[in-house]
């Protein structure tokens, strides 16, 4: 058994209330912080851990803390941002529900940290009763005194609010997420200023995932040092999997990073292979966003190393071979599975949560969508492929935020990967017009045929 | 600050925009805008299509951006230098955002009011290509009533935001703005509200495209066809400093004046706009100035007008000499018709 540091009292029952947490030695790192350490030494301690944002980008929070500006006297916040709606993403959902206190206790101890008095938990709507677990669990915390006015005596105030959003991918996006707080259309800022700067009513904020406030608790409690000693190179700490797709025991798992993807894929104790004999096809392994790798690049790198689950292994070979470790959306293809369907399926996602402010996103992913739509209906032209590859290429790049590249990664992976399959899709649109068209004769029998026709 | 943009030098004021300071120096290096507005706050990077190659950071931090930058909103450091027109990477995405923008634009331009000023064509003439690679069907929206003075196109919108800061800027009380999202967002007034607003028809001079046009000018006459004269009258309102844009002694259209950059240099009152279309209402200043590659040049009776000549290849109706000669059975000879029609082609 690896490590567990988020999970490690998801299972005791009753840990959602307040009076278990606080028994089985929740609230101990509010305690050690606000009584023994100053907001620097927080901060200090998880820069010195090496946590990395766990919402996707994994920036280090420890650095992203020490931006925040605390001279300018203005008030600072701590956003937490539990807008979690990447597909395939389900690990911050698991988290709240199943012990929310740790959440709550990780955002008193940052807030603390960042001497923020005012924070916010951005849920997204589709989490109602998740949003009621918190609230629940945010009333238990006041009413023990872990927040607001002058918690455990130390003379330092904390409100802590869930907002719960209107369902907007894009209000997942840190300056969307911040302009929604504030009541406004969820549109991302264009950068700079950073939120670090001018954030929520243009005051400092830090936006963090709901995992990387998580793990807080354990850092503080047992120091950087030890938090930095788990995972590999930069890699450190625990991550939480959410696996789905053609396998075994889809579900959250929380790993050591630095685990092979071989043994997460194929041991018992996690996925434990593939749902059938039907071999693996593809896999996405950090959420929609980031690129496909088919079946031989997925448990070594292109160079003959094994791949692991970190944020350096898995982006190994950049994008030619790599992919990106991203939010630890896990998702797992057999060969039944059309990589072209999968692909328009997330393009029409990014067309429907595209926020329509800057033209190459607005204009791009809907084109995208109907080509990629046009090709799974076997409508396809050949020179749509290329077409495909133009547009995401010059969508990519040139947005304002991250959107945009989302939605070309994909796309550019499954053509940089698959283009045989997008050449049989437009050759032969009579075998692919059934939606289950691989499940009775998979493309490995097929793929013969793309080779032999001449165009 | 000192900032190079494709070779030439400028020192400018910290905090000036790399898109203020290439209109400073001005000519080809000024990247075009779409959504960007000197005059409205927190205008700019949206439609991308001012995106700069950033070659050096600054002096402290030469580095070169990654990314292309959005120059209406990238703040100048002093030794920075930019490219424009001149890096390869810059057009090939001016291209690429003309290509997006006018995917599902309608190109109904011929019957477009806003034809011969408007931004997207003067973009595409510039960075767009003839030929179209989008085949599947452009995004329409249903026509709505704003009032009886504006017209909205919703099918024309390039979502530059300017008009709803217009409203929020200009006017209190805005009853407008963008619903929606992705590439069916639109702008549309709340529950479909009239906008009545006394400044509210200066969303008509900000609009880049023919989304929102002056109802009482629609269809009237296009634009090059009317001669733009300075005026002015007093009014209470606002300034009362317009261009009049007239035919003979007519006057069909009234917007504020507009600079080298399409941006009006001040705001008027949609009193001046509206309703004041006699001659006796203005004192009229004198001609307005206008570029010289403007569509609005091609009425300037000053220049010289020659007669359109078509040149056609001279034989063109009766094809070439040596095609006509009897080729199948040259041994028989041509009736006194066939010969005929040899001789001077079958006209």
């Amino acid at each position: 058994m690896s490590k567990k540091i988020l999970l490690e009292k998801a299972s005791i029952p009753g840990i959602k209330t307040y009076e278990v947490y606080r028994q089985n030695g929740g609230y101990a790192s509010v305690e050690k912080a606000l009584k023994s350490m100053t907001p620097d030494e927080v901060v200090e301690e998880v820069k010195t851990s090496g946590l990395r944002g766990r919402g996707g980008a994994g920036f280090p929070t420890g650095m992203k803390w020490s931006f925040i500006d605390k001279k300018s006297g203005k008030p600072r916040h701590l956003v937490c941002n539990a807008d979690e709606s990447e597909p395939g993403t389900f690990k911050d959902r698991f988290l709240m529900e199943y012990i929310p206190h740790l959440l709550i206790e990780g955002m008193i101890t940052s807030s603390y940290a960042l001497e923020a008095n005012l924070s916010y938990i951005y849920i997204r709507g589709e989490y109602m009763w998740v949003y009621k677990i918190l609230e629940r669990a945010i009333k238990e915390a006041y009413a023990a005194g872990w927040l607001g006015k002058n918690i455990l005596g130390t003379g330092y105030n904390l409100d802590l609010y869930v907002h719960c959003g209107g369902g907007a991918y894009i209000c997942g996006e840190e300056t969307a997420l911040i302009e929604s707080l504030e009541g406004k259309r969820g549109n991302p800022r264009i950068k700079p200023p950073f939120p670090a700067v001018s954030g929520l009513w243009a005051n400092p904020t830090v936006v963090n995932n709901v995992e990387s406030i998580a793990a807080v608790p354990w850092i503080v409690n047992n120091m950087g040092a030890e938090y930095a000693k788990i995972g590999i190179g930069r890699s450190t700490g625990t991550k939480l999997i959410s696996a789905s797709g053609h396998i075994k025991n889809p579900g959250v798992y929380e790993i050591e990073l630095g685990l092979s993807v071989d043994e997460f894929m194929n041991s018992d104790e996690y996925l434990g292979g593939m749902i059938d004999d039907r071999p693996l096809k593809a896999f996405v392994p950090g959420g929609s966003s980031v690129p496909v790798l088919p079946a031989n690049l997925i448990y070594k790198t292109a160079n003959g190393e094994d791949r692991l689950m970190s944020y350096e292994s898995l982006s190994d070979g950049g994008f030619a071979t790599g992919s990106m470790l991203g939010s630890g959306g896990f998702i797992v293809y057999n060969d039944t599975a059309c990589i072209v369907r999968n692909t328009w399926n997330f393009s029409r996602f990014y067309h429907h949560e595209s926020c329509g402010q800057c033209s190459p996103c607005r204009e791009g992913t809907g084109w995208l969508e109907k080509v990629l739509h046009r090709i799974e209906n076997g409508h396809g032209r050949e020179e749509d492929i290329d077409l495909l590859w133009s547009i995401q290429s010059k969508i990519e790049g040139n947005t304002i935020c991250p959107l945009g590249d989302a939605a070309a990664w994909p796309v550019a992976a499954a053509i940089r990967h698959f283009r045989d399959e997008f050449e049989y899709h437009v050759r032969f649109p009579e075998k692919i017009k059934n939606r289950d068209h691989f499940v009775n004769e998979p493309f490995e029998k097929v793929r013969h045929l793309v080779g032999k026709q001449t165009v | 600050m000192k900032v190079t943009i494709d070779g030439q030098t400028i020192e400018v004021e910290p905090g000036t925009t790399i898109l203020q300071a290439a209109r400073m120096i001005g000519g080809e290096s000024v990247p075009p805008t779409m959504c960007y507005y000197s005059k409205l706050k927190g205008s700019g990077g949206k439609c991308r299509a001012c995106l700069v190659e950033v070659s050096k950071g600054s002096d402290a931090n030469p580095t070169p951006m990654p990314k292309l930058m959005a120059s209406c909103v990238t703040g100048v450091m002093d030794g920075m230098e930019v490219n424009s027109i001149k890096s390869d990477r810059v057009t090939e995405a001016r291209k690429s955002v003309t290509e997006f923008l006018l995917i599902n634009h309608p190109l109904d331009c011929p019957v477009c009011d806003q034809a011969g000023e408007c931004d997207l064509q003067n973009l595409s003439f510039k960075h767009g290509k003839s030929q179209t690679r989008y085949i599947e069907e452009k995004r329409t929206f249903e026509p709505e009533d704003i009032g009886p003075n504006i017209q909205l196109h919703m099918n024309r919108c390039i979502l530059c935001y300017r008009c709803v800061m217009v409203a929020d800027q200009l006017t209190d009380n805005r009853v407008h703005g963008v619903m929606d999202r992705g590439d069916h967002s639109n702008i549309s007034t709340c529950i479909s509200k009239a906008i009545d607003n006394e400044f509210s028809g200066n969303m008509i001079d900000v609009c880049p495209v023919g989304a929102l046009t002056d109802k009482t000018f629609r269809f009237k006459s296009r634009v090059w066809f009317n001669k733009p004269f300075n005026a002015h009258r007093n009014c209470d309102k606002c300034c009362g400093k317009t261009t009049v844009w007239m035919f003979g002694n007519e006057i069909q259209r009234v917007t504020g004046r507009k600079d080298e950059f399409h941006e009006v240099e001040e705001f008027i009152c949609n009193e001046c706009r509206f309703d004041h279309k006699n001659v006796e209402d203005w004192v009229i200043e004198g001609p307005r100035k206008f570029e010289k590659d403007s569509v609005i040049n091609q009425n300037n009776y000053t220049r010289k007008l020659d007669t359109v000549v078509i040149e056609t290849e001279s034989g063109i109706l009766k094809g070439r000499e040596q095609d006509r000669r009897k080729i199948s059975m040259s041994a028989v000879p041509l009736t006194k018709e066939e010969e005929q029609e040899f001789k001077e082609g079958n006209i």
